[in-house]
């Protein structure tokens, strides 16, 4: 048994680690031991409890990193769930291959990947990461062998991509990558004044601009932030220089995130945006995954750690809930430092339990103050359930039951496919096992 | 003189040697013949060094880690048609040391896998590499080797047997072109050590085989990594008995 923690850092219990690094070993490995049910952890980078499971089992899945077969005229990869998305980019990039969607780091395992069914920056062109996934191998508990895919076994494979790893263990996947010219970007970054200036640019950019991601100034309720949009560069073939990672050394006594930093941190940052303002290259890695070159950046908000809070709100209504929200949180005095606004595109997504729909998402964090940042995020749920929204699972470390079925038309559906040996404490606090 | 490297990984299965691997494949203009005792296992790190590199050439040898006559044929037969530039020795294994206490036959089985057998596999190989005045040997050892301590001494006494048989190699061949390097991870984060309190914060594997890779190609007569280990187990070496048998380590 030893402590371990997801990225959010509120708790350091202790876990009974399991590693597997042999494929062909899995399902010994994971078969049901009476009363002992786990649940699949690979890079520790979602922020709640999704892959926790205290006193319980933990499938580590890191070392199952193998790539299995590319073919180079269809670029398809098959893999082991625990290959990182950063090595597949790294390596395949400069073949003319790339994953056609990441999320904000590259530090995770495509199973973690699919599991979360995670979405990027080019949402609204080509939806989330399940929608790129052609086969998934899936071990149960049981000892069983599922095969699936988006026309084999249809129905377990909309239940595993966004199944929060409850379906069984994902072993092997095949990735649809896509063609790329290589990894600079052209961009644009360009300051907003309010929410209808926010969705404005929004809309016009959705059609000309492959990725479009924006970062709002949580400190005044205006909505004013920094809008960037990307697409790729066609013509540059300079090879990159990767800078060495830094790491956040120590875990400061106190949250380095507070209220005495905030207002600088954010005032400063939409100057320096602003300063920036205009076109530019980029490479795709400072573009994609800002804050993977500072390694361990979760540890900045102290020892108690923080919440990651992530809603999508139906277009409808987004901007006067966004307004709403942002009103709570200036009401609150508890600011975000990483507050990230965008809008998803009208493709549904394909797993029951998938967090991207149409409309609009907001992502939150904030240092854990107890029941202060409770009493604050209750009063988001209430904004989010009245707009009919949802909240992200994979970052979600206290939503209420009800909050959790409200947004998740799918959940009951979804309760078939689950494997009786795996349960996390994400599962137990909102599927009641 | 020919431009591709023939490079064998006894134990390749290991995360650190299949790191080492990939990273060689990833350099291209190599050959490389995986060697371990399990051929499925075998295969998939193969698969993964040809989808990473799909121009290298890779072989996988089923052979035996105990069995002196095995160990002499399996050498001999690596060396025809073409001798081999690089031999990376990385198998082992990593058991309680409490277990090795109460257990003679794992006492006796962790020896012989961590000491006696890598050893034989470094000696057959410097036979032909003598011959030809030509080749290296990378042995991985521990910073474990270094002093006996009593959470660990079983593995330590192996690996202590492997520093001084690199260290009687690296005499033998001072003044010619075989090179001998004696590899001292630190505690790694592997499949190994995960069960292990604070294994997040250990080495990784790829950290690992950075280290090895280049000071084989440099040489090197000893690596220590991540580098800070020669430091901290210069200290623990020389620490005055009294203090040492104080310390819980």
């Amino acid at each position: 048994m030893k402590p371990i923690s997801s990225w959010g850092r509120l708790s350091h219990d202790h876990h009974h680690v399991i590693p597997l690094h042999d494929r062909h070993n899995v399902a010994n490995l994971i078969k049901a031991k009476s009363g002992q049910p786990g649940i699949a952890y690979g890079m520790g980078r979602s922020y709640g409890d999704v892959a926790l499971n205290p006193n319980g089992s933990l499938w580590l899945t890191t070392g199952l990193n193998h790539l299995i077969h590319f073919d180079a005229s269809t670029g398809r990869l098959r893999c082991e769930s625990g290959a990182l998305l950063r090595d597949i980019q790294r390596l395949f990039i400069p073949r003319g291959w790339m994953l056609p969607v990441t999320p904000g780091t590259q530090m995770v395992t495509v199973g973690g990947a699919i599991a979360n069914d995670v979405h990027g920056k080019n949402h609204h062109l080509l939806g989330s990461f399940g929608d790129h996934i052609q086969h998934i191998r899936l071990i149960r508990t049981d000892g069983t062998e599922i095969e699936c895919g988006p026309s084999l076994n249809s129905e377990w494979f909309a239940a595993t991509v966004g199944g929060l790893g409850l379906t069984g263990l994902i072993v092997e996947a095949e990735i649809q990558l896509r063609p790329t010219s290589g990894p600079w970007l052209d961009t644009e970054t360009i300051p907003y004044a309010n929410l209808s200036e926010f969705f404005e640019l929004a809309d016009s950019s959705e059609m000309d601009w492959e990725h479009t991601v924006s970062w709002i100034d949580c400190m005044s309720n205006k909505g004013q932030g920094i809008f960037m949009r990307a697409n790729p560069n066609e013509d540059l073939k300079e090879a990159p220089k990767i800078k060495s990672e830094k790491k956040m050394p120590f875990v400061p006594p106190i949250s380095l995130v507070n209220s005495l930093t905030l207002r600088p941190f954010n005032f400063a940052y939409r100057n320096f945006q602003k300063y920036k303002a205009g076109f530019g290259i980029a490479h795709y890695e400072p573009f994609f995954y800002p804050l993977d070159k500072l390694l361990e950046w979760n540890r900045m908000y102290g020892p108690k750690g923080f919440y990651q809070y992530q809603s999508v709100i139906p277009r409808n209504v987004g901007q006067d809930a966004t307004q709403a929200m942002l009103k709570e949180i200036e009401k609150s005095g508890e600011g975000s430092f990483l507050a990230v606004l965008k809008t998803f595109g009208n493709k549904e997504s394909i797993g029951m339990l998938s967090f991207p729909k149409p409309g609009v998402t907001l992502a939150l964090d904030f240092p854990n103050h107890g029941l202060r940042t409770h009493k604050l995020l209750d009063r988001l749920d209430a904004i989010v359930k009245e707009a009919k929204g949802r909240i992200y699972a994979a970052k979600d470390a206290r939503m209420p039951r009800e909050l959790f079925e409200a947004g998740y038309p799918k959940l009951n559906e979804f309760i078939k496919y689950r494997d009786a040996g795996i349960s996390s404490s994400l599962s137990r606090r909102l599927l009641g096992s | 003189m020919k431009n591709t490297k023939r490079i064998a990984i006894i134990g390749a299965t290991s995360s650190i040697a299949e790191n080492c691997a990939r990273i060689w494949a990833e350099q291209g203009s190599v050959e490389l013949i995986l060697l371990g005792r399990d051929q499925k296992k075998l295969e998939v790190v193969a698969a993964d060094l040809l989808v990473r590199s799909p121009n290298t050439k890779v072989e996988v040898v089923i052979t035996n880690f105990i069995d002196p006559t095995i160990i002499q044929k399996t050498v001999n037969t690596l060396f025809t048609p073409d001798p081999i530039d690089i031999a990376l020795i990385a198998h082992g294994t990593l058991p309680e040391q409490q277990d090795c206490q109460n257990n003679l036959a794992l006492n006796y089985s962790t020896l012989e896998i961590n000491g006696i057998s890598p050893a034989l596999y470094a000696e057959a190989f410097a036979q032909h590499m003598a011959k030809l005045n030509q080749g290296s040997i990378a042995i991985i050892g521990s910073v474990a080797g270094d002093r006996g301590r009593k959470s660990n001494y079983v593995y330590g006494a192996s690996k202590g047997l492997i520093t001084r048989y690199a260290q009687g190699l690296q005499h033998r061949f001072a003044n010619s072109n075989v090179h001998v390097t004696l590899i001292k991870p630190g505690p790694t984060n592997t499949p190994m050590t995960a069960e292990m309190k604070g294994s997040e914060k250990f080495a990784s594997p790829e950290e690992v085989a950075k280290a090895i890779t280049a000071g084989i190609d440099a040489n090197k007569t000893v690596i220590y990594t991540p580098a800070k280990w020669q430091l901290i187990m210069m200290v623990i070496r020389h620490l005055p008995r009294c203090i040492f048998n104080k310390m819980n380590i």
